[in-house]
């Protein structure tokens, strides 16, 4: 008797999406026989919206798209506007802007390692671990610009406030403690043999599907290939700082969980450095809010803890931009997923979208 | 005189010269036992009188010490996970069960439209019966058990399984894709955990020759040793399928969260859903209550159960075998299905097959020559070690090298390599 496949659909709203995604996969028994990934949940229009207003009246928009990560989209954004302004940023802010990227990158990070745990199962316990520490991070969001999630703090042309007194000592505190933190996360996630059986030989993406499939950040790193924006293209300040670049070997998900704690690493010794060696001087250039940059197009990308972030932006010389693109990391990612998915189960398809970390966000824009 | 003056003043004198004997709480109902006997009625009052009381005390003690572990298991889980867990209803967060218990009651029950309403609604009414059914059989003191059955082991097997048919009706009958999932889910992994489950049960009736839960409680005093000391592989395998089978995280397969969203009680709402909510409850009380009973001595504490009444130092070890569970729920992640049964059967039931074949040899070998037990059972306490560790030690060599355990994350300076399956340097 021919079965017919019993299409279940997980998400929009489903406690591991990460958000209102849908993925419609047909099953048989408790293996994916085909899926699909339905987008566009929580579309808003972001590209067409931010014709109609001005290159600063933008910046609270990307904040939106990767909520996880604002400080990111926030400087691809004001590199962008910079890139096509032709604006020279000074020294101070260059480094502030490293040293908030990264710290940003920690906390981003520790979401996607933490709900990757939950995704395997784990009730809550590494998510709340993670926890303690973005929210120190958050902590210093607050006290340098008011906000914590939807920061808005990059300008164009600098930031948008010096950092305050009582700053540096917090950050160092927290700089100082995480690899402690980390050393501890990664004996209790690393060497878990739930984790290891959960993880390890799931959801393999070679290093070839991986650059076809146009994947970037640590989902490319985990397939085996060195590639980091910071390294490559170098924005902002990262060409004065010495970090590495984390490789997996076999592309599956447990070394894009891997990958994640080592960047965490790596992002520690960038913030020593740069918390070391943050310049006096301006933090802006003190641009007029409403600014008209030459006819033009530009493009500016960077590391986002997701992959590439890309503004695309053209100008006809009026103070909107007349076209705004995001290359979101997130929604280019997920296009490896199907690949991902068929042939496994139902539980492991949880596990590989965990371990793709996507923020809806930013793939629905 | 009258019976009722001659029975109330004889109460009396009894009262003062036995009642104050707490120590078993057996002794006050038996003594009033006699009185209804003494008494005159039929023949069959003091059984009814006396089933009424030990089953309004089961159940009362039962839903008292779930409120109480709701709040505690959430306390717990909360320091476990670096937060504080509920603080606002009440005094610390004490009132916080009865608050979930007022909106579970008052939230409506839905019946989705798709449902086969029958089922439906009979589902939540019957997965609590069988995990107050071991109950029945479990000594809480030396005259504390309900029906002390010479079967008793076979019943609480019995017992547990019949909770698969409540949740598979629960899953079925709810039409939803993800109830069924984990309904079929579900089945598989409680007859599969059952098996080893009843070898390690086994194991303990061959060294008892009894299946009477009193009786094996009597043994393990009779010998001054408990079974977790003489069975340790038995305890590990009957602690593992009896985490399965009250389906509580990390071996919460059949309702995974992150998976299947609840699994077979997705579309339970209100007291319906709190009645899974209580049966898996009430369900790791019974695991906790017979795995106390077979293992841990059950009320009895090494003589102390002189001086500290047994029904206590059972209810002690009950709640700190609740421990392990919670303990358990903070700390792990969840395998897959089909790992979890292939951990049953590849790995549980063979080791739990050598158990057996190793207590019917030393059991044989004690009876057979007629040694003295406290020569020969410290010797199988410490042979019983060692297989187990021989054994679980021999299972994951089998089962993974320790060789693959390489870093798998190289750190590269220079952009532009491909290191795609080459394996780090160690």
């Amino acid at each position: 008797m021919p079965a017919e496949p019993y299409i279940v659909n997980i998400g929009p709203q489903h406690p591991s999406t990460h958000g209102v995604f849908r993925m419609r996969v047909a099953l048989d028994g408790e293996r994916i026989v085909d899926a699909d990934m339905v987008m566009g949940y929580l579309h808003r229009s972001m590209e067409k919206l931010a014709e109609e207003r001005t290159y600063t009246q933008n910046i609270p928009f990307t904040d939106r798209t990767d909520y996880l990560s604002a400080m990111n989209s926030n400087l691809a954004y004001c590199l962008a506007v910079e890139k096509l302004a032709g604006v020279e940023v000074p020294e101070r802010a260059q480094v502030l802007r490293v040293i908030f990227a990264e710290l940003q990158r920690i906390a981003s990070h520790s979401m996607a390692l933490g709900t990757f745990v939950n995704d395997c199962g784990a009730w809550q316990t590494p998510l709340m671990y993670m926890f303690r520490e973005r929210e120190r991070i958050l902590d210093l969001f607050e006290m340098t610009c008011g906000a914590r999630l939807t920061v808005n703090y990059m300008r164009i042309g600098g930031v948008s406030f010096d950092v305050p007194d009582e700053f540096m000592p917090a950050a160092l505190s927290i700089v100082g403690e995480l690899p402690q933190r980390i050393a501890e996360y990664e004996e209790m996630l690393l060497e878990n043999e739930i984790i290891l059986a959960r993880a390890r030989g799931i959801g393999v993406l070679t290093a070839d599907q991986a650059i076809n499939a146009s994947a970037s950040g640590p989902i490319l790193r985990a397939s085996g290939v060195a590639w980091d924006i910071r390294k490559a293209d170098p924005y902002a300040a990262y060409n004065q700082f010495e970090f590495d670049i984390p490789v997996g070997t076999h592309g599956d998900c447990y070394d894009r969980f891997a990958v994640r704690m080592a960047e965490v690493r790596q992002s520690v010794r960038i913030l020593e450095q740069a918390l070391d060696v943050l310049p006096e001087g301006p933090v802006n250039v003190g641009l007029p809010l409403a600014m008209r940059p030459e006819p033009g197009e530009a493009y500016a990308r960077i590391e986002s803890p997701r992959g590439e972030l890309g503004f695309y932006l053209v100008s006809d010389g009026g103070p909107a931009p007349y076209r705004f693109h995001i290359r979101s990391p997130s929604y280019i990612n997920l296009t490896a997923m199907k690949d991902l998915v068929v042939g496994l189960s139902v539980a492991d398809s949880i596990v590989i979208l965990g371990s793709i970390d996507i923020v809806v966000g930013e793939v629905d824009r | 005189m009258n019976p009722l003056t001659l029975s109330l003043s004889k109460g009396t004198e009894l009262f003062l010269a036995e009642w104050w004997d707490i120590r078993d709480l057996g002794n006050p109902v038996a003594r009033f036992l006699e009185l209804v006997d003494d008494a005159g009625g039929p023949d069959w009052l003091p059984y009814v009188i006396s089933g009424v009381i030990g089953i309004l005390a089961i159940t009362g003690w039962l839903v008292t010490s779930q409120l109480a572990f709701v709040w505690i298991e959430r306390r717990l889980i909360s320091r476990i996970q670096v937060r504080v867990g509920p603080n606002r209803v009440g005094p610390m967060g004490l009132l916080q069960p009865v608050a979930d218990a007022i909106k579970l009651l008052t939230k409506e029950a839905i019946t989705v439209q798709a449902a086969d309403r029958w089922v439906f609604w009979l589902a939540p009414s019957l997965v609590v019966l069988p995990a107050l059914l071991a109950f029945a059989v479990v000594p809480f003191g030396e005259q504390m058990v309900l029906a002390d059955l010479s079967v008793g082991v076979l019943f609480v097997i019995a017992s547990s399984s019949l909770a698969t048919i409540a949740v598979f009706m629960a899953g079925w009958s709810s039409n939803n894709k993800y109830s069924l999932l984990g309904a079929m889910r579900s089945v598989a992994m409680f007859i599969s955990y059952e098996v080893p489950q009843v070898m390690a049960l086994l194991a303990i009736t061959i060294f008892t020759s009894t299946m009477s839960l009193s009786g094996i409680v009597n043994w393990q005093e009779e010998y001054h040793v408990w079974f977790i000391f003489l069975q340790p592989l038995a305890f590990l395998v009957f602690l593992i399928a009896g985490a399965v089978e009250v389906n509580r995280s990390p071996t919460d397969i059949s309702e995974a969260e992150s998976e299947i969203v609840a699994g077979y009680h997705t579309e339970y709402s209100g007291i319906k859903f709190g009645f899974f909510y209580v049966a898996e409850y009430f369900a790791t009380f019974g695991i906790a209550a017979v795995g106390v009973t077979l293992f841990l001595g059950g009320w009895t504490l090494f003589g102390l159960e002189e001086w500290i009444p047994g029904w206590m130092l059972f209810l002690g070890k009950v709640y700190g075998f609740f421990f392990l569970f919670i303990w358990s729920r903070g700390t792990l992640p969840r395998l897959r299905i089909d790992q979890l049964m292939s951990f049953a059967w590849k790995f549980l039931l063979p080791i739990s097959l050598v158990n057996v074949l190793l207590v019917g040899l030393e059991v044989l070998l004690w009876q057979e020559n007629g040694l003295s037990a406290g020569l020969v059972l410290p010797i199988f306490a410490v042979v019983n070690f060692a297989m187990a560790g021989l054994l679980i030690y021999a299972w994951a060599k089998l089962m993974r090298p320790l060789s693959q355990r390489a870093p798998r994350v190289r750190l590269m300076q220079e952009v532009g390599a491909i290191v795609y399956g080459q394996e780090a340097e160690a």
